[in-house]
């Protein structure tokens, strides 16, 4: 089945889904928060999907994006896209769910539908601040465990210090320590 | 598992292996709880390499970001680049006003040194495999052999490890004068080294009791557990990108896509150690086919640089300042498995966000379940046969 069919299938089993196309012609199927798990399981064990590996899952902050243009990405929103793949049929979708950006985002976590997303969400959870309720370790996974901010955000500012060390980036002035 | 409940178990010994074990590869550390010398449970720690490069590759002009991808993984330099490149003239090739064509020429260069670097990487790969279970002569037969390459890539390229040599549109310069007969005669002399070096360690009963039937992956797990490259191929899946989605020259290439099948004999099993192992020892033969084939199809250079035959490189600079808008998730299949680039752009000189999903990163995920029930020597074996690379994890 082609992407236009998988998603009519879809449609059947939940009727409240949208889907969006890009300029770049990536289709994403945007789910709510709440039905993603639901969504993910029909689409995992379905035999007519059969979507058995999570190639991708990616985080997005798309406060900055432009919002004038006819596009996908609007809104202050931080979102996650997941790039599946079906090895017993060939065929690949991709699922949009966004979230409003805020300290309580939160997405369910989609690590027992697809183990691989167990990192993944990790990932996003350290650099994002997106919580995944249902995570068996919603620690940061690649910042120190102290570390204050989540750097991919679009409005993130680099700490002026770290452990008792002075970080220094251009364009910043520090008010305490010796560089001040 | 309760983790709480075995802290409270006296007989076990925290350990921990790293972040500075010859073993692990790179700086990883492993927080395993022991009992005797069995593993009970297995914390991942990564992050020690981090460096933001998805950050960096936002703040960056398309064309800049080609010498990070070389630091994405340091093994596979080439094929980091091709990725990159490849995803970025994907995103381009969406709109017919900013497609780029790239020169066959160009093309026919990227996939020979895609390759070259694939079997430097995978030299490397069971090199160190065969040194983490004690035999450290395989090693040295292997990065001997990568030193040819490494001087062949540095005629051309100027550098040994990080090239930054393929880039969005071609190729940074052609080919140094009298490479490609260097190339026949590397390959030449590299297929019975091949061949000696299997003989060498493959049958080696010690090394391969060491992998048989340990660390064994079956195919719903590496499924499940987003294993790719040569660790989904050991486990019984035939993917290859190369042959399934096919990009660049490959569709005009011929080569077998090697799976695991229990090579170890009585003791193996469909996805163990060893499996993975041989599979990155028959691809690098497939590799010196695809590079031999390569060669003989290769045009002669033109006088000028965008010729659409024999040229290297095409000029996109251009095209670079208005792209399409909009997310591309493309993938490649390098050394290490699948490498995706999602990237997204809002139509400016600049991604919007560059998400890299690398092989190695994956494969981590599998360590938490697997490694639990294992022997610690066991563990080493099993990192080995993964080809982990850290910058690649951490990113």
């Amino acid at each position: 089945m082609n992407n236009a069919e998988l998603f009519s299938a879809l449609l059947v089993v939940y009727p409240d889904l949208s889907c969006e196309t890009a300029d770049t012609g990536e289709i994403l199927w945007v789910v709510p928060a709440e039905r993603l798990v639901d969504v993910a399981c029909t689409l995992r064990e379905d035999e007519a999907f059969a979507f058995d590996s999570l190639m991708c899952l990616s985080g997005l902050d798309l406060s900055k994006y432009p919002t004038a243009e006819k596009g996908v990405f609007v809104g202050d929103l931080l979102a996650c896209v997941y790039h599946l793949h079906s090895f017993t049929h060939g065929h690949e979708a991709a699922i949009k769910v966004v979230v409003p950006k805020n300290e309580t985002a939160s997405i369910p976590s989609v690590e027992a539908v697809w183990p691989v997303a167990g990192w993944f969400e990790r990932e996003i959870l350290d650099l994002y601040g997106i919580d995944f309720p249902g995570n068996h370790d919603r620690t940061r996974l690649m910042m120190p465990k102290d570390w204050v901010g989540h750097p991919l955000r679009k409005d993130y500012e680099y700490p002026q210090t770290y452990g008792g060390w002075d970080l220094k980036r251009d364009g910043q002035t520090f008010t305490s320590g010796p560089y001040a | 598992m309760n983790h709480a409940s075995l802290e409270q178990n006296d007989d076990l010994i925290t350990l921990n292996m790293g972040p500075h074990h010859p073993s692990t590869h790179g700086v990883l550390r492993l927080v395993i709880q022991t009992d005797g010398e069995m593993v009970r449970t297995c914390k991942p720690e990564i992050g020690y390499l981090h460096r933001s490069i998805e950050k960096i590759g936002e703040n960056l002009e398309w064309y800049q970001f080609v010498p990070y991808t070389d630091r994405v993984d340091y093994v596979c330099s080439m094929n980091s680049n091709l990725a990159y490149a490849l995803g970025v003239e994907a995103l381009l090739n969406t709109k017919p006003e900013t497609a780029v064509e790239i020169p066959l020429r160009a093309e026919c260069i990227r996939v020979l040194f895609a390759e070259l670097n694939r079997i430097s990487s995978h030299l490397v790969s069971v090199g160190a495999a065969a040194m983490d279970m004690g035999a450290y002569t395989p090693f040295l037969h292997g990065v001997t052999q990568r030193e040819f390459i490494n001087d062949i890539l540095e005629k051309t390229c100027g550098a040994r490890l990080t090239y930054n040599y393929i880039c969005i549109g071609g190729v940074m310069r052609d080919l140094h004068a009298g490479a490609e007969a260097e190339i026949r005669a590397f390959l030449d002399q590299l297929e019975p080294a091949m061949h000696s070096f299997n003989a060498l360690i493959s049958t080696n009963t010690i090394f391969r009791g060491r992998f048989a039937g340990v660390g064994v992956i079956d195919r719903e797990m590496a499924i499940a557990y987003g294993m790719v490259g040569p660790n989904l191929r050991g486990a019984g899946v035939d993917w290859d990108l190369r042959r399934d989605r096919p990009y660049g020259l490959y569709p005009k290439l011929k080569f077998e896509v090697p799976v695991g099948k229990a090579y170890a004999g009585s003791k193996g099993v469909v996805g163990d150690c060893y499996d993975r192992y041989i599979v990155r020892l028959l691809e690098i033969v497939e590799s010196i086919k695809l590079c031999r084939q390569v060669l003989d199809m290769m045009p002669p250079p033109a006088e000028k640089a965008d010729d659409p035959i024999g040229g290297h490189r095409v000029d996109v600079t251009k095209k670079l300042r208005t792209p399409p808008k909009g997310g591309l998730y493309t993938r490649v299949e390098n050394p290490r498995g699948e490498t995706g680039y999602y990237i997204v752009s809002d139509g400016t000189k600049m991604p919007y966000r560059m998400k890299i999903r690398t092989g190695s990163f994956t494969s981590m995920t599998i360590f938490e379940t697997l490694v639990p029930g294992m022997m610690v020597s066991d563990v080493v074996a099993f990192i080995g046969s993964l080809d982990i690379v850290l910058p690649e994890v951490d990113r």
